[in-house]
């Protein structure tokens, strides 16, 4: 009772979110509705006892990559008015688009039939007395540990090639050298000199 | 879970008789509400510690009219703040400029759910609340970039974004942290790494450095000084909450300690034992409450002498401490845990 309730309120906030994402005139509260249909998408992970996920996709997503997003979309000069006229322009293609997608998503929705047992085998997230964690690791570092590596593998590349692409070095940029700097003594950097009378000028 | 009886016994008495269900949802809605109420009273009186302690490192007195001591002044504080004009600014996005300080003050109230204070008393006693604590302090970036973003002015928004890259910067090895004592326990449930400590507090294991990091850590995550970049009074004014007055102002800096006070608590729980005792016989009969009170304000102590005590640091110096010094000795000290764990404590691969 109390969990239908739930998961109808999670699932219509979620999907009016998910429009307002499209929908909603300004960036910065596209990506806010963006956070808010994450925030929904978890609470649902959590009613079908997938807290793992759930709590990964926060801190994934919504700590990490959207934070990106909204430093980019609040940096972003936009004009509306340039943006908006556009649309006439791509109208066909994006409606072409659209009915497209929704034919597939129709025929899915028509021809959907779940194998005879898969039933029973979906009312446990994970078998019982074994933790949502424990039993994804256990999968993750057994079973697929090398498809698991390969794509820490592909990410640290990613990482790295960022990191090549962007790195400039600019001739004539005075950097910090701590080193030489907690190296430097009273005798390194300082000179005494007497300078006599009438000679200091 | 002890109120269930109650409200079954108060709605049966009325003639109505209520599902189990209902009556646990209410016995947990009550207790939610009285934990955060003991937790906004307590906030008060960590405010005023905060100050008596700052006082006294400097020869001062703090603050000593209101009330006996003084004790009265966070609240006389903070009824100054309900009574006056909510002030928005003209040009500010209305709708986000009231959200921001809800959603500092929410997530910081949020984040006590699943942390036990005495053995059982936890609102929710998840399997992932490790992850849970983590991942409602990432989201506390988002209080402090929209706060600096509706605010529709410069100075708040470039403090915004130098607190939105330093929360983000150190809650890498905050993480890091995480994961090596959650290896240590081998669990992520809060009570479950508290009761791993009845033979020895993390802080007296290998983890120690860890602690050093993650109290270091804590203070650049909550913006406290050394690392009060962002309100570095001498240089700016007040950071991303400038455009802020009265209760919008008071919900982030209630925000504010609360995450100090939840992140002493995390210390408490990940290095110091949570509740547990010092093993001594007349000690052991100390409720685990005060044990649990004890330790936060112990942590809170030193966080309190930091801020009296050592000076601010430069931006460039807290980007460097968190990505060149923290970062790769929090991820050796994961590698090390891992290895200890395998080798030592399970006696091979």
């Amino acid at each position: 009772m109390l969990t239908t309730i739930a998961f109808y309120l999670f699932s219509a906030i979620m999907i009016a979110a998910a429009f307002m994402v499209v929908a909603s005139r300004n960036p910065v509260h596209s990506v806010l509705f963006l956070i808010l249909t994450f925030f929904n998408a978890a609470a649902l992970f959590v009613l079908l006892g997938a807290e793992f996920l759930a709590l990964v996709l926060l801190f994934v997503y919504v700590g990490a990559v959207v934070v990106l997003f909204l430093f980019v979309v609040m940096m972003l000069d936009i004009d509306f008015e340039q943006l908006r006229r556009g649309v006439q322009d791509y109208l066909l293609l994006g409606a072409g688009v659209g009915i497209l997608l929704a034919c597939e998503l129709l025929m899915i929705l028509i021809a959907w039939k779940s194998a005879p047992l898969s039933a029973a085998s979906l009312a446990h997230a994970t078998p019982l007395h074994v933790t949502n964690t424990e039993a994804l690791g256990r999968i993750l570092y057994t079973d697929y540990i090398y498809y698991f590596q390969t794509a820490g593998l592909v990410l640290l590349i990613a990482m790295i090639g960022a990191i090549v692409l962007t790195l400039r070095h600019r001739p004539g940029v005075r950097r910090q050298s701590i080193k030489a700097q907690n190296a430097r003594t009273p005798a390194m950097s300082m000179e005494l000199k007497d300078v006599l009378p009438g000679q200091g000028s | 879970m002890a109120l269930i009886p109650f409200w079954t016994w108060a709605f049966h008495s009325v003639g109505i008789q209520l599902p189990y269900g209902w009556s646990w949802t209410l016995s947990q809605v009550t207790l939610i509400v009285i934990f955060q109420l003991l937790l906004a009273l307590s906030v008060a009186v960590f405010i005023l510690a905060d100050r008596k302690i700052w006082a006294a490192v400097h020869l001062r007195r703090g603050p000593n009219v209101v009330g006996a001591f003084g004790m009265l002044q966070t609240i006389a504080d903070a009824l100054k703040f309900f009574f006056k004009e909510v002030i928005i600014p003209a040009g500010a996005n209305k709708a986000l400029f009231i959200l921001a300080p809800l959603i500092a003050a929410t997530l910081a109230f949020a984040a006590w759910a699943v942390v036990p204070v005495s053995a059982g008393w936890v609102v929710a006693n998840i399997n992932v609340g490790i992850l849970y604590i983590f991942a409602i302090s990432s989201l506390g970036v988002y209080g402090v970039i929209v706060a600096g973003w509706a605010s529709n002015s410069k100075y708040a928004f470039l403090s915004a974004l130098r607190a939105a890259a330093q929360m983000v910067s150190y809650e890498v090895s905050i993480g890091f942290v995480l994961i090596t004592v959650l290896l240590f326990a081998g669990s992520l449930n809060l009570s479950a790494i508290v009761q791993a400590q009845a033979h020895g507090w993390f802080f007296f294991t290998m983890l120690f450095p860890m602690f050093v990091i993650f109290f270091v850590s804590s203070l650049a995550e909550t913006q406290r000084p050394p690392f009060d970049l962002l309100e570095a009074e001498s240089e700016l004014v007040a950071g991303f909450m400038v455009e802020y007055s009265s209760t919008p102002f008071l919900l982030f800096f209630l925000g504010e300690y609360m995450n100090v006070i939840m992140l002493c608590g995390m210390m408490t729980v990940l290095f110091l034992g949570g509740w547990l005792p010092i093993p001594i016989w007349p000690l052991t009969e100390i409720p685990g409450i005060f044990w649990f009170l004890g330790k936060l304000f112990a942590v809170f102590f030193m966080m309190a002498m930091v801020k009296a005590i050592v000076p601010r640091y430069r931006y460039d110096q807290l980007m460097r401490l968190g990505w060149k010094v923290f970062l790769p000795t929090s991820l050796l000290w994961v590698v090390l845990t891992a290895a200890w764990v395998t080798f030592v404590r399970h006696g091979g691969a």
